[in-house]
């Protein structure tokens, strides 16, 4: 960092600038951001030269809080706050490994019910994503139809478990409220008018030509280098990547429901620009419509506590557990020493490893277009962070 | 293929080079894994993502480990074509934890190794840019290190609260 009197002539990762070469600060405050991150940009005029993301301003010591905790169902609520969009999905992912690591069979209705809650929270979650996409291209008012249907699921969960974003619902074991007797009416119904809306929004915003013209052919991924990358998720599958852990590694029941995995096909464009990766959500939304459904219709009978364990205090061990979050492979890799406190907790973002490959997809791009290419990869930064 | 065949054929590869070090973690309570030395991770690395029958493309996580005394580097390594995964491990004394780095092999390590080094101090020798990540730039100390102590003071503001 160079004092404000100065022209300050390298970049953070230590490059020498060239004459016609100069930086511009995108964020922290900054509403396309998402949330407090920091793109440091060294621009040619209006040409992107080179990208680089400044985060942690959003560092909450999550793993190092992990291990100061009395036990492992302490940690659920922290997990909540990782991804603050789908909490349901962190937790998910948390009590999956932790009960690997405990060696616990977990009731099937406990199964289901936190399949179809994920799945709830996957849509909610998309309908931000897809939202504030919107807003940053331009466009207001598919944000506002995306937050009455928001609404909707988030009066669903808090019928559940009396919460609206942050659920601490999932407890390792089991659950910890069963499902009230209105949920599965008020659930179908809203599966049925869900899908309606999808086509409506589609034609409010996806094939809206100013729409196409901002992402397609914007942003190209290719294949290898999403791979390279570590990417997952809807930036994956948008460059045509057909890849899913609730179908390649199943958890949970996934394996006992019918559905497909989408992956974007470069219809309007290239494969992998940013309408492939909007194209992706919006279809996975009515997969995972088709996952309730699934899910409701199977739902056993069950006490959701019956195993929830007495004393949580597993053998020495580590395990590595993935979960396909809204944004694509959330994993959590836990040591325990045999006390009841986790000896490591590490949360494997998939938010932090799909920017990591903003500076990749973004070079040579106009600046306004950067606001279209963040936006395409969907960061939570409190995930990012952690 | 099963971890049992993974390290088979790694071991048909490397077994054979004194100081690879491999060792299988097979047994391991929950997780298989296996063990290599620093010395030959990078081209173990490589091996692992370029041979036809493993093509470990996609390295999941890379997560730095106090283990009092010393430190270990774990990565989760899965394949998309062969839907297979596994885990790989190093480990390294804390007086000089230095291991190769394997940005060049997989580009997502560059960050996550950027994380090990903000958090513990593991210095990944050949990493184009090291820099702390999720800290700020002038934070002395790693936080993640059990012997941590926190600093009472950072740029005048109080930490502790």
């Amino acid at each position: 960092m160079t004092d404000s009197t100065t022209t300050q002539t390298t970049t953070s990762s230590g490059r020498t600038l060239r004459t016609e070469e100069m930086i511009i600060n995108m964020g922290p405050q900054h509403p396309a951001t998402h949330g407090v991150l920091r793109l440091e940009l060294v621009v040619d005029g209006e040409i992107v030269h080179e990208v680089i993301p400044h985060i942690g301003y959003l560092h909450r010591c999550f793993e190092k809080h992990c291990e100061h905790m009395t036990n492992y169902q302490q940690v659920i609520p922290y997990v909540d706050r990782m991804d603050y969009c789908a909490a349901m999905n962190n937790e998910f992912s948390y009590v999956v490994a932790a009960e690997r690591l405990l060696k616990i069979e977990v009731p099937e209705r406990v199964q289901y019910i936190r399949v179809i809650m994920a799945e709830l929270n996957r849509i909610a979650s998309h309908l931000i994503a897809i939202g504030t996409y919107g807003i940053d291209i331009g466009a207001f008012t598919p944000f506002l139809y995306c937050f009455i249907d928001r609404e909707m699921i988030l009066n669903l969960f808090e019928m559940t478990c009396g919460a609206r974003l942050l659920y601490n619902y999932m407890w390792i074991g089991g659950l910890s409220h069963d499902l009230p007797p209105e949920f599965a009416p008020k659930t179908k119904e809203f599966c049925t008018y869900y899908r309606k809306r999808i086509e409506e929004f589609n034609n409010l915003l996806t094939f809206n030509k100013i729409f196409v013209k901002r992402t397609a052919n914007v942003g190209v991924l290719p294949k290898d280098v999403a791979i390279n990358y570590g990417c997952s998720g809807p930036m994956l599958r948008g460059s045509g990547v057909d890849w899913d852990l609730r179908r390649d590694d199943p958890y949970s029941v996934y394996n006992k429901i019918e559905w497909e995995v989408c992956v974007g096909k470069g219809e309007m464009g290239t494969v992998g620009d940013c309408w492939d990766r909007h194209i992706v959500r919006m279809r996975e939304m009515e997969q995972s419509l088709i996952i309730i459904e699934q899910a409701l219709a199977q739902l056993p009978e069950g006490d959701v506590q019956a195993a929830i364990p007495k004393r949580i205090r597993p053998n020495p061990g580590e395990v590595y557990a993935r979960t396909e979050s809204p944004r694509g492979e959330l994993g959590f890799y836990i040591v325990s020493d045999g006390t009841a406190t986790p000896y490591r907790v590490k949360g494997r973002a998939p938010a932090f490893s799909n920017l990591s490959v903003i500076g990749e997809i973004s070079r040579g791009a106009m600046i306004a277009d950067m606001i279209a290419i963040a936006g395409s990869t969907d960061i939570v930064l409190g995930e990012v962070d952690r | 293929m099963t971890s049992q065949e993974i390290f088979d054929r790694l071991n048909a590869q490397f077994g054979a080079v004194s100081d690879a070090g491999i060792e299988s973690k097979l047994d391991a309570p929950v997780d298989p894994c296996i063990k290599v030395s620093t010395t030959h991770l990078k081209s173990i690395a490589l091996f692992l993502r370029d041979d036809e029958e493993l093509q470990f493309e996609h390295c999941s996580c890379l997560s730095g480990v106090d283990l009092k005394g010393k430190f270990a580097v774990v990565y989760q390594l899965a394949s998309l074509t062969r839907k297979h995964k596994i885990t790989i491990r190093v480990e390294v004394p804390a007086d000089a934890p230095t291991v190769p780095s394997l940005e060049s092999v997989w580009k997502t390590a560059n960050w996550h190794e950027r994380e090990a080094f903000d958090m513990f101090g593991i210095v990944f020798t050949g990493h184009p840019d090291l820099r702390r990540i999720l800290m700020p730039y002038d934070w002395e100390g790693h936080p993640l290190r059990k012997d941590y102590q926190v600093p009472e003071f950072y740029n005048g503001m109080r930490v502790p609260y």
